[in-house]
């Protein structure tokens, strides 16, 4: 069992510190948007600048997604006037726009995030209720804190 | 002491909490109770066969060829809209993981945190409770459906009829079945009125007895239950029809409607109406089609371990995707620091 033992020696080296979640701004309604306010655990880890950035362009993602307009009208008849059947063949406006919020997540994990031992969950994972970000701890050199994955607010560093 | 790891595959609404079933590999998802939807289908396509079969060739020799084809359309179109409404993801939340849900949670002996938050949306305080099952703050306008045991994004009702929740994924489709279903009901109801006032003027019911002996009792009577049926499905559906269309309107549901949210004191306070019937309509009917964020067929490994010291075995699911990749990039990272 290969991957088994891959992820037995990665735990060894890094171990999850503690998660923190963008919750929904609802103040402008139901429409997908979530809250820049700059978690006080990322201080230390991440400049305020990049964090607002990313949550900004996703926002505005969900908002293309969600925009209701000449064409999100045009395929709402288009489709009903096939009796939507014609979403067998095409992809939704909202399921191409996912599709570039994936990469756009996983290009920031890459370049970003991950250097600072963080990781974004897309929120399609957690039913579009929080963007969850993993902080991640060096087991190596952290000291007696490390080991334990738990994940109560107040964990003392 | 040895141990066996067994490895399977499977789909994660196998694994999903909360009273569906699902058909076809996690395609089809529907609630528990399907005993009206059948009855619904029964309906539907029993009295438009008898339509087909004993209104149709009369109505389209004497009148006019066009009746059936439209009756064929507007019959694929309600059950092309009610197979929709009835297989599809109301908006159904999943549950919050264990991390989630103890952002709430606090040690015994402290004061439990709130449970209802408060949030202003469009100048406007909505409260939003917290739902015990799913360990979630419910979004606005969800709810929880006991029948189905999930909580709902924009929840209208649980429609037994229909056999699932109607929520903000499929109101649209549960509209235009409503309405293409009125459509068909008075269709019908009119041409048997008319297939039978046609055949009493072309010479009068003795006369037209004379001819077919037989068949015609059998077809009047068969008409007449069309008649029947059509009649009393009317009533229910075109006044559904009605009811949906004022919802729609003013951008309620029928929830909010039957908990009177926006009505009475707080009549005209609906933070999510665009105050412009149009508009509402236009955001219900045409707006983007969301999808489902359950993810129903995607992949769980599954490991079961068996070991002879402990006989039960113990199983863990995981979703071993692309964050493996990441989570490699987060070790180097550290070890970079390291040196």
């Amino acid at each position: 069992f290969p991957q088994f033992h891959n992820l037995q020696e990665l735990r060894h080296s890094a171990s999850l510190a503690n998660k923190v979640f963008i919750q929904r701004d609802y103040s402008e309604g139901t429409t997908c948007k979530f809250q820049t306010k700059f978690p006080s655990e990322l201080e230390s880890r991440i400049e305020r600048t990049l964090f607002e950035d990313t949550v900004k362009t996703l926002n505005n993602y969900y908002a293309e997604a969600e925009k209701i307009g000449g064409q999100s009208y045009l395929e709402g008849c288009l489709a009903c006037a096939t009796a939507y059947l014609i979403f067998l063949c095409m992809e939704t406006r909202y399921e191409k726009v996912l599709k570039k919020i994936a990469k756009y997540i996983q290009e920031q994990n890459e370049k970003i995030y991950a250097p600072r031992g963080l990781l974004i969950t897309d929120p399609i994972e957690r039913g579009m209720r929080v963007i969850e970000i993993s902080i991640y701890e060096d087991r190596g050199s952290s000291g007696s804190s490390s080991g334990s994955s738990s994940v109560s607010g107040s964990t003392a560093r | 002491m040895s141990a066996v790891m067994i490895t399977r595959k499977v789909r994660k609404w196998e694994k999903l909490p909360g009273k569906n079933t699902f058909c076809c590999d996690g395609r089809v998802m529907m609630a528990r109770q399907k005993g009206v939807f059948y009855l619904t289908l029964f309906l539907i396509t029993g009295t438009c066969a008898l339509f087909f079969a004993f209104e149709c060739p009369y109505l389209a020799v004497h009148l006019c060829p066009a009746i059936p084809v439209f009756a064929v359309l507007l019959f694929l179109f309600v059950m092309a809209m009610l197979l929709r409404t009835s297989f599809s993801d109301p908006g159904v939340l999943p549950r919050a993981l264990p991390e989630e849900a103890a952002n709430g949670n606090v040690p015994a002996g402290q004061r439990p945190p709130p449970r209802i938050r408060n949030v202003q949306i469009n100048n406007q305080i909505v409260k939003l409770k917290y739902c015990y099952t799913c360990k979630i703050f419910r979004p606005p306008r969800a709810s929880h459906c006991s029948i189905c045991d999930n909580c709902v994004d924009r929840f209208d009702h649980h429609c037994p009829w229909v056999g699932n929740c109607v929520g903000k994924r499929n109101y649209r489709y549960f509209y235009l079945f409503t309405l293409s279903l009125s459509l068909l009901t008075i269709y019908i109801f009119t041409f048997d009125i008319v297939h039978v006032v046609m055949r009493s003027m072309n010479g009068g019911f003795l006369n037209t007895l004379k001819e077919t002996p037989g068949t015609y009792p059998l077809k009047l009577s068969l008409t007449v239950l069309e008649v029947l049926v059509c009649f009393f499905t009317l009533w229910s559906v075109v006044g559904l029809t009605g009811f949906h269309t004022y919802l729609i309107s003013l951008n309620q549901t029928t929830n909010e409607d039957i908990k009177g949210s926006w009505s009475g004191k707080n009549r005209g306070q609906n933070p999510y109406s665009h105050k412009n019937i149009i508009k509402n309509c236009c955001e219900v009917l045409c707006g983007p089609t969301y999808p489902s964020v359950l993810d129903r067929r995607g992949l769980l490994q599954e490991d079961t371990l068996i070991s002879s010291s402990n006989p039960v075995p113990q199983t863990t699911v995981s979703a071993h995707k692309h964050t493996h990749a990441l989570f490699l990039i987060v070790v180097s990272s550290f070890r970079h620091t390291d040196s």
